[in-house]
């Protein structure tokens, strides 16, 4: 029972406080942060493969350029993880 | 009165950072220079083989990367003019995948590139290739003219093209490439983590007898995302690679 802590209730301070608040504010920023590109990969992915299954001699390129785009696509994704590791633990 | 179970999640300077071995060498630069050496060992061994015999072993993943690296990375973004590439390309690839596999190798646990030194330096050294390529083969004053005045746009228009061009082409560019490396090997080796403390706590560290049997739940998450970590080992070495082929041709031949 030493990790599985039972959490008394006890007052909280204000370094408390400022943890509470940094850890939902950083869920909160991955969770938004994930919306866009997650459609936005959906999307990419689900036009590339209409494209294949249209031309399928054209699927070399398309995936190609399907993984440029999902790479660019997740970079938005990427750096709002980056900033819930900098709200959660900086 | 009702209790509240938690979870004690190590600080991420605990899973991060490790003892030195000796003053500025930890596991990091273990696993950077045993990278460099097995890239090194492969084709060295492949190349003492007899090329005139069916290629086998060694000489056969060898054959296969490069093959790899030519049609599927060369041949897609630079064309036939690109295949002088392929050697920096293989061990680029080769060197970002070996530090990222480690990320799930018992007994290292821990891709390297999930610091930010490795994909950072990585991503400084196509920054500065992609350059000077476009300077060589542009001259300095046609090489930033292309690619901060491109061609086809009316002239008002540069006003508003010129600086986003300077920031997406010049900063934006070596920083997605480093972030997107790092941040999705440092998302992996956090969610092994998170599930392997899970699985960890329930079954051995918890003393409650009912909630033993529940940690079969993480185990089979993390077993699963051991497999999904593999995945997204190659897939980052393969954009990471067809990103700076595609810097690189786009500097070398710039749309007219």
């Amino acid at each position: 029972m030493e990790a599985i802590a039972i959490l008394a209730q006890e007052a909280v301070s204000a370094a408390d406080q400022k943890n509470i608040s940094a850890a939902a504010s950083a869920g909160f920023a991955y969770g938004l942060a994930a919306i866009g590109p997650g459609i936005g990969i959906g999307y990419l992915v689900g036009k590339s493969v209409e494209a294949m299954a249209r031309q399928p001699e054209a699927a070399g390129m398309v995936r190609t350029t399907m993984f440029l785009g999902i790479a660019f696509t997740e970079a938005l994704a990427l750096i709002g993880f980056v900033v819930f590791i900098l709200l959660k633990f900086a | 009165m009702s209790t509240v179970l938690a979870l004690d999640f190590p600080e991420i300077s605990e899973i991060l950072v490790w003892k030195d071995i000796f003053p500025g060498f930890n596991k990091i630069a273990v696993i950077t220079i045993l990278a460099v050496l097995l890239t090194l060992l492969v084709f060295f061994l492949a190349t003492r083989k007899d090329p005139m015999a069916a290629p086998k072993g060694v000489r056969n993943l060898a054959e296969v990367s490069v093959d790899f690296i030519d049609d599927g990375i060369v041949m897609q973004t630079m064309g036939r003019d690109g295949l002088g590439w392929t050697p920096f390309l293989l061990t680029l690839f080769f060197f970002i995948f070996l530090t990222n596999i480690t990320g799930i190798i018992p007994t290292f646990q821990m891709p390297a590139t999930a610091r930010m030194a490795e994909p950072l330096v990585l991503a400084l050294l196509v920054w500065v290739t992609f350059i000077v390529v476009g300077i060589k083969h542009q001259g300095p004053i046609g090489y930033f003219k292309s690619s901060l005045f491109p061609p086809g746009v009316p002239k008002a228009l540069y006003i508003l093209v010129t600086p986003i061009e300077l920031i997406s082409t010049f900063l934006v560019r070596p920083f997605s490439l480093a972030v997107r490396l790092f941040a999705n090997m440092l998302a992996g080796h956090i969610l092994l983590v998170t599930f392997a403390i899970l699985t960890h706590e329930l079954a051995v560290k918890s003393d409650v007898l009912l909630l033993k049997p529940v940690a079969l739940l993480p185990f089979i998450m993390l077993v699963f995302l051991t497999g999904f970590e593999v995945l997204v080992a190659f897939l980052q070495a393969y954009i990471f690679t067809i990103l700076a082929a595609v810097y690189i041709g786009g500097a070398a031949h710039p749309e007219h």
